[in-house]
């Protein structure tokens, strides 16, 4: 059967397995679980027997379940055929990684909706210093290692964590101005249809009022 | 045929006795039978040697761990991790199979990205007089998804029968947890597993009481 993804319309994760879906060109199943209705949907039985973390995405293919993005979308280029998700070189390789892991490990887990709602009233500030803190770091290791795209000049790993991330931070109203590499990576990318299909805007979840 | 010379040179580790994610890159190191040198980076000391211009250099994001090795430098310990797995010989750090590769990452990242980063130094510092409840909350939180996520994948370990990225994240996160007063004994498995992989030298060469910046109070 088709593999099928249980994501949500706005999750940045969620948003990175469908973007490398789309640049692989396979066709795939969304059954989607709202974060906030019902006091969370993620956080049923149900879903929690699919996914012990209780977060999205989560990943029928094959005949197994995945979660976690990134062995998501790296089984997918293992598999798949396409172009490569990541490169060749080891090198290039192991960039890829760094700045996917620099976003994956670095920032996001810092401003996802578990640990915001912890937070609590000062969610807005924390958020925003996380993804600034990252960004920070990510401008001048992509002023190094980027081409075209974020690793040279083949679209990766790298471009799959920025994009979303980028989104996070918007909506987070951090001035993404400030880090001119990453907006232009960003704007680039948002050109490829790959990353134009997979938006949140464009999600059979994706509410009306949001929607493209 | 010219060598580079970068390639002759031994790795630099830039990490620090009691991080655990520079553990993860120390026990890959020694599970390859790879030397290299160590240059500590004290988290505390001097408000944090992380913090330095000349460290910024290395790791923008101002964490450990960072490795030269070479001629180039890169940081996140599993990035380091798949890189030295695909430069050196010695045992596979993932399998060859891609579902099982995918479960080996799995459980690594639910580590990495689900756990650590949210008891780490920078973050419970800015958290403050609550950072023990915040760890354990967050440690307790991703040990429940982790545990019955390992009884399906282990066998005598993480994923299978061979070690991998898992267990190389694993044990530096059980060490983490001990520290925060977690009571691992409430995930059979995980506690099964970490006690297996403490017996295997590669784990006890690379333990915190045992590296070159250690305090004396706390070394082996």
């Amino acid at each position: 059967g088709r593999p099928i993804l249980h994501g949500y319309f706005r999750s940045s994760c969620s948003w990175r397995v469908r973007i490398a879906f789309a640049l692989k060109g396979v066709e795939y199943d969304q059954l989607p679980v709202n974060l906030i209705k019902d006091g969370g949907q993620q956080l049923t039985e149900e879903y929690k027997a699919l996914n012990p973390m209780q977060q999205v995405p989560a990943v029928e293919i094959d005949g197994t379940t995945l979660s976690q993005s990134l062995a998501v979308i790296q089984y997918i280029d293992e598999t798949r055929p396409g172009p490569r998700l990541l490169p060749a070189d080891p090198k290039a390789r192991a960039q890829v990684r760094m700045i996917s892991d620099l976003i994956a490990s670095g920032i996001q887990p810092l401003q996802n909706l578990y640990v915001i709602q912890k937070i609590g009233a000062e969610k807005m500030q924390w958020s925003q210093h996380f993804i600034d803190r990252g960004f920070q770091a990510l401008e001048p290791i992509l002023k190094q290692t980027a081409g075209k795209y974020c690793v040279g000049d083949e679209i990766s790993m790298a471009d799959i964590c920025l994009v979303p991330q980028v989104y996070n931070a918007e909506r987070f109203k951090v001035d993404v101005g400030k880090y001119p590499t990453i907006k232009r990576l960003n704007e680039a990318l948002l050109e490829i249809e790959a990353f134009q299909v997979s938006h949140p805007s464009r999600q059979p979840d994706t509410p009306d009022d949001l929607r493209a």
